[in-house]
């Protein structure tokens, strides 16, 4: 079974629990381990702050969170038109932070990629950001 | 997020409720740190028992509370992660500096020891 969803939520901090919830549902069908689900809640949580924080950085703006799945294979994108990131390669290092003062662990994209299967990021300064993930579910029963 | 604190000598408890992320340590944070620089506490516990979420913005508000516990020559420890916290925890590499126990009276013990 295929399916997709997309919304589109407020740049408030707020919405990332919505954001988490929506992922959460979405995947749900698919019988994901409680691992699982705990990897993309993560995931989706640290793509969305990141447009929220880094994107809009208290701005007004919008995000948009689109979920695909292809059997068990998860596609996950979270977009902005924010700021945009001017050295991607610096934003995806381990404890790179622009914003320390605000106790950022710099740790955002690390955890995406550690807990998904890929991570892409397009981004063009002053034109906002595309973050698409990837994810392939195991074979297993629900209760494993 | 709800939290509610609790005084044991020098230690002070802090026992966190909902998911901890970037939006809830914002609200989390003046919170613990007024009621830590207002009691006779050099040492924090965080019970992280009925947190059922966190993310990296969770890590970056630990990090601030070890700061301000080595501040007062005290540590700080977290108790009762599930194994979801506990793998982000390991993840951040924090586990070097910070310590976990698996009850809220371990990590007293604990702390304790050290004074």
């Amino acid at each position: 079974m295929n399916n997709q969803l997309k919304i589109e939520m407020a740049a408030l901090a707020e919405n990332v629990s919505l954001a988490r919830v929506v992922a959460t549902a979405f995947i749900a069908p698919l019988d994901p381990s409680v691992g699982e689900i705990s990897d993309i809640k993560t995931a989706v949580s640290e793509a969305v702050t990141n447009a929220i924080i880094h994107g809009y950085g208290g701005n007004t703006g919008t995000v948009a969170l689109d979920l695909f799945n292809n059997g068990r294979e998860i596609t996950i994108v979270i977009s902005d038109e924010g700021v945009g990131i001017e050295d991607i390669a610096s934003a995806r290092e381990p404890l790179f932070t622009t914003k320390p003062d605000m106790e950022r662990s710099g740790l955002g994209f690390t955890v995406m990629e550690s807990f998904m299967d890929s991570v892409h990021v397009i981004s063009t300064p002053g034109g906002g950001t595309r973050v698409t993930m990837h994810k392939k579910l195991g074979e297993h029963s629900k209760n494993e | 997020m709800g939290i509610q604190l609790d005084i044991q000598g020098r230690v002070m408890v802090a026992t966190l409720e909902g998911e901890l992320d970037h939006h809830q340590a914002e609200r989390l944070r003046p919170q613990l740190d007024t009621a830590f620089e207002n009691s006779p506490c050099k040492h924090l516990v965080l019970d992280m028992g009925e947190v059922s979420f966190m993310d990296s913005s969770g890590i970056g508000m630990i990090i601030g509370r070890y700061k301000n516990a080595e501040k007062r020559g005290g540590q700080l420890t977290l108790a009762c992660m599930n194994s979801s916290l506990a793998k982000l925890f390991e993840f951040s590499g924090l586990q070097k500096i910070v310590h976990s126990t698996a009850t809220v009276s371990d990590a007293i013990a604990k702390m304790e020891g050290g004074k």
